[in-house]
């Protein structure tokens, strides 16, 4: 059955979605303040989301996923009937299993195997929140003791609302008589019994018996078989008839009530198909089941009325939500395929361009008027392209949750981990290659970044630290922050450790930033004892490096005894870019827009020198200082003065405005951003390059670079500038 | 170019030979992935002195590297007959400008003779061995160095 596996990823990626929206539940309950108490609807999407992910993995028989998901839904339950309250420990056990239950997800899509003891450990660490966990044990109905792989794990839970010890509980499993006979059509349509059964399970105890006609011979135009079961559970009948839906063109389904009957006969006794219960049928047990009315048998397991509106169950109110935000899950390469296809078109449009205007003459230019549209028109659709690729930091930003909690447990730290902007939007293939980076700097935070809480104390400071990861769109990049409130990098330190490892002369005279700098260089660390977390050596350099590969750059800023923050500065697109073209000194090079605030022709009384080197320009009473790109590439300006040039006011991802000089500005178009990693290396200064219209290559400058480093680069040869960087 | 290779015996590989200046060279044909002709490059800054500039190949930005320069000769910028050979070089791919390329060669193995050691010719580190054949010498290329000396460019850089 083809469609099955197809089904089975479905089904993974929606557990991804799910685990977003219950790691953004615990997020929530975390924020909450001592005694107040959490939002319902919260903890009813928590539940909704296990819940799935448990009625999914069931179906795929993903039974791991199954048994955990069901103790975490049980405690849930618990925690939404209020008999358990939210507490830190809590909240901390429930990250424990997000990230458990995420291991377990990913591991039934690769189908690795799951150690069983590390399931029980788990499981059993979940159920110790339980408000009830001894029951579990103590007074095991007869019927389950003929069920033995479960009635560990599947702990019952006495749903006592509070109502009063003795007054009877509003509901009980009830036991329905299912008779399934598949008609013609049944499996060409693609239902397989099986799968329904497993969802039934879901439901509760389920036994199946299969009947066969004395002809076996199978045939799947007229199956010629019936199954009869008898299932207890405490859902409506609708949540059974919900099961069937689909199958009902296709079978003759009788689902019946069986009120107040005996618990159903031992498994084993007449079944021929056997199935583990994985079902969460013993809510209520112990309790007198109320055979009274049918329809009373309520949807929700208790009489709280927050609770009403959502029960355990409610297909309806789950299916209603995903129409809303209705999605199309499309292969990567096939995006990516448009992408570059788009590029290439953006290029060709541009070719197309020159060689009109170079030809001239009335016709040309005629042409290269509707060219313009067709310039709109192939912008239009790069931009949308862009916008399939865009996705949000959350997931990237979750899944840097769990890394600071693990570290933060390994390195015996309280960190409370704060995310900002994380509906930022990024380029899919940046957000992925973020994860490692992420991760570095995120650990080096934690292990160095942050004191120890004694230490903390003595500072005045709150014990437990703050990391905040944020992400915001700034001048056309996106900029992703690590911020700590730890002691900051501790510059003698980290002088000395290079000196000693030769990395800077030990006369070197550096600045705190040049210092703070040394982070980045290959081969440097400074953790004294190389521990589990970072240290390795490797690490921030890399960091560094990948990021660059990324088109971005990674700066830090550091205040002693104040913390320390890492930002790494992004474009928004690994594809394209709108930039402006210039002339400096013979060559052509390419600025991007984003990063122009103005251009502006100086008055010769407008720029001012001070000292040998150091030029400002006086841009409306302000003072900004000029660079000039010839200097910083090391050509030969033979522009005679100053006042020939052209001077494009940018404003780094600093927010800090530079004046750069270049001769000439040619043209302003979009540009297709080619790689000069891949077959050649990085190059100071130079971000990427890109094709022009006539088929040659301009460099594309990297402004940030240039006005973090420029002026350390005019004043000292380009190879000491490079060595930081 | 390569596709007539009827004529290859087993145990042998073809080679592509080119001369710089007045000296002859040859490197594995599977790595070279076109020939052609001298255009335009955009000179990159802060670059290695052998390093041309980049090329546009057909949307891709390829490096040339000057082989003469690389190797310690002198520059072979110089008629307008020079050539370039576009390689593979790993997952790189790289333009050697070279006087001329001449022809393709089938070689055993054993006909190649492998370079005595003579310290303090560092260019001769890019050669692997040398074939004597009738009235020419050829020396091989290693394309691993070459390979090697390009990533030190990039970290260099």
């Amino acid at each position: 059955m083809a469609s099955l596996s197809e089904l089975r990823q479905v089904f993974f990626q929606e557990c991804e979605d799910q685990l977003e929206e219950l790691t953004d539940g615990l997020a929530e309950i975390e924020d909450l303040g001592p005694g107040d108490a959490p939002d319902p609807e919260t903890i009813n999407r928590m539940f909704r989301a296990v819940h799935s992910i448990k009625g999914g993995a069931a179906s795929f028989s993903l039974e791991a996923i199954t048994r955990y998901a069901h103790a975490f839904e049980t405690v849930l339950d618990e925690l939404r009937g209020g008999q358990i309250a939210v507490t830190r420990d809590l909240v901390t056990v429930f990250y424990r299993a997000a990230d458990f239950l995420a291991d377990l997800v990913a591991s039934g899509a690769d189908d690795s195997p799951v150690s069983t003891a590390d399931l029980q450990t788990h499981i059993d660490e979940v159920m110790a929140l339980s408000a009830t966990p001894i029951a579990a044990e103590a007074p095991v109905p007869e019927e389950d003791v003929s069920e033995p792989d479960c009635s560990a794990e599947f702990v019952p839970i006495a749903l006592d609302f509070g109502v009063g010890a003795d007054g009877a509980p509003d509901m009980a499993p009830d036991d329905y008589v299912i008779t399934f006979v598949p008609e013609a059509g049944l499996y060409s349509n693609g239902h397989e019994p099986v799968q329904l059964f497993h969802e039934l399970e879901t439901l509760g105890t389920l036994s199946v018996t299969a009947t066969l006609d004395d002809d076996i011979a199978w045939d799947d135009a007229g199956p010629a078989n019936m199954w009869q079961m008898t299932l207890r559970t405490d859902q409506s009948e609708t949540a059974i008839h919900e099961i069937f839906e689909f199958a009902k063109g296709f079978a003759r389904i009788d689902i019946q009530r069986v009120d107040a009957v005996p618990p159903p006969t031992g498994p084993g006794a007449d079944s021929d198909v056997e199935v583990p219960e994985t079902g969460s049928s013993d809510e209520g047990r112990g309790a007198p089941p109320s055979a009274t009315d049918t329809t009373s048998v309520t949807e929700t397991p208790g009489p709280e009325v927050s609770t009403k509106e959502v029960a355990p169950v409610d297909p309806q109110k789950t299916r209603a939500q995903k129409v809303s935000k209705a999605t199309v899950r499309v292969d990567l390469e096939v995006v990516d395929e448009l992408i570059n296809m788009v590029g290439e078109l953006v290029i060709t449009q541009s070719v197309m361009t020159q060689s009109l205007t170079d030809a001239g003459g009335a016709e040309g230019r005629e042409m290269a008027a509707t060219l313009e549209d067709f310039k709109t028109l192939t912008r239009k659709i790069q931009e949308g392209i862009m916008a399939i690729r865009a996705q949000s930091v959350k997931p990237l930003f979750q899944r840097m949750g769990r890394i600071v909690r693990e570290t933060a447990q390994i390195a015996e730290k309280d960190v409370r981990f704060v995310v900002e902007g994380e509906e930022t939007e990024v380029d899919r293939t940046v957000i992925e290659r973020l994860v490692d980076p992420l991760t570095h700097i995120l650990r080096n935070s934690i292990d160095h970044g942050l004191e120890p809480g004694a230490a903390r104390r003595d500072a005045g400071k709150d014990p437990t630290g703050t990391v905040t990861l944020s992400a915001a769109h700034r001048s056309g990049r996106v900029v992703i922050e690590v911020r700590d409130d730890g002691g900051g990098v501790d510059r003698e330190k980290v002088l000395s450790s290079a000196i000693r490892k030769g990395l800077v002369p030990d006369t070197a005279n550096l600045t705190d930033a040049e210092i703070d700098r040394l982070l980045f260089t290959p081969g440097f660390s400074t953790a004294s004892a190389v521990t589990n977390l970072s240290g390795r050596g490797v690490g921030m350099d890399v960091v560094n490096s990948e990021i660059r590969r990324l088109g971005g750059r990674v700066s830090i800023l550091s205040t002693k005894g104040r913390g320390t923050t890492i930002s790494i500065s992004l474009p928004l697109t690994l594809a394209v870019l709108d930039g402006m073209v210039v002339d400096v000194a013979g060559e052509t090079m390419v600025v991007p827009i984003s990063a122009i605030v103005e251009t502006i022709r100086p008055r010769p009384e407008q720029i001012h020198s001070i000292g040998p080197r150091t030029r400002m320009v006086a841009v409306r009473e302000s003072m900004v200082p000029v660079i000039d790109i010839a200097d910083i590439f090391g050509f030969t300006s033979q522009r005679p003065a100053a006042r020939d040039c052209v001077l494009l006011l940018v404003e780094d991802d600093r927010g800090d405005q530079y004046a750069l000089t270049v001769d000439r500005i040619r043209d302003q178009r979009q540009l297709v951003i080619k790689s000069l990693e891949a077959n050649y290396g990085t190059i100071p200064f130079v971000a990427a390059a890109t094709i022009l219209g006539d088929g040659q290559i301009a460099l594309i400058v990297d402004l940030d670079e240039i006005t973090h480093q420029g002026a350390a680069a005019r004043s000292a040869t380009p190879s000491t500038a490079r060595v930081p960087a | 170019m390569t596709d007539d290779r009827t004529d290859l015996q087993p145990g042998k590989s073809e080679l592509i030979t080119f001369s710089i200046g007045d000296q002859d060279f040859c490197m594995d044909i599977m790595a070279v992935r076109e020939i052609r002709g001298w255009t335009g490059v955009t000179m990159l800054p802060h670059s290695p002195p052998d390093v041309m500039g980049v090329m546009n190949l057909r949307g891709a930005v390829v490096p040339i590297v000057d082989l003469a320069a690389r190797l310690g000769l002198e520059r072979c910028r110089d008629a307008g007959r020079t050539v370039i050979i576009v390689a593979n070089i790993g997952e790189q791919t790289v333009g050697f400008l070279v006087s001329a390329v001449s022809d393709i060669v089938s070689i055993a193995p054993d006909e190649v003779q492998p370079m005595p050691r003579m310290d303090g010719l560092d260019s001769d580190s890019f050669v692997k061995g040398i074939i004597a054949s009738q009235d020419r010498t050829l020396r091989v290329l290693d394309i691993a160095t070459l390979s090697a000396s390009m990533i030190a460019t990039q970290v260099d850089a």
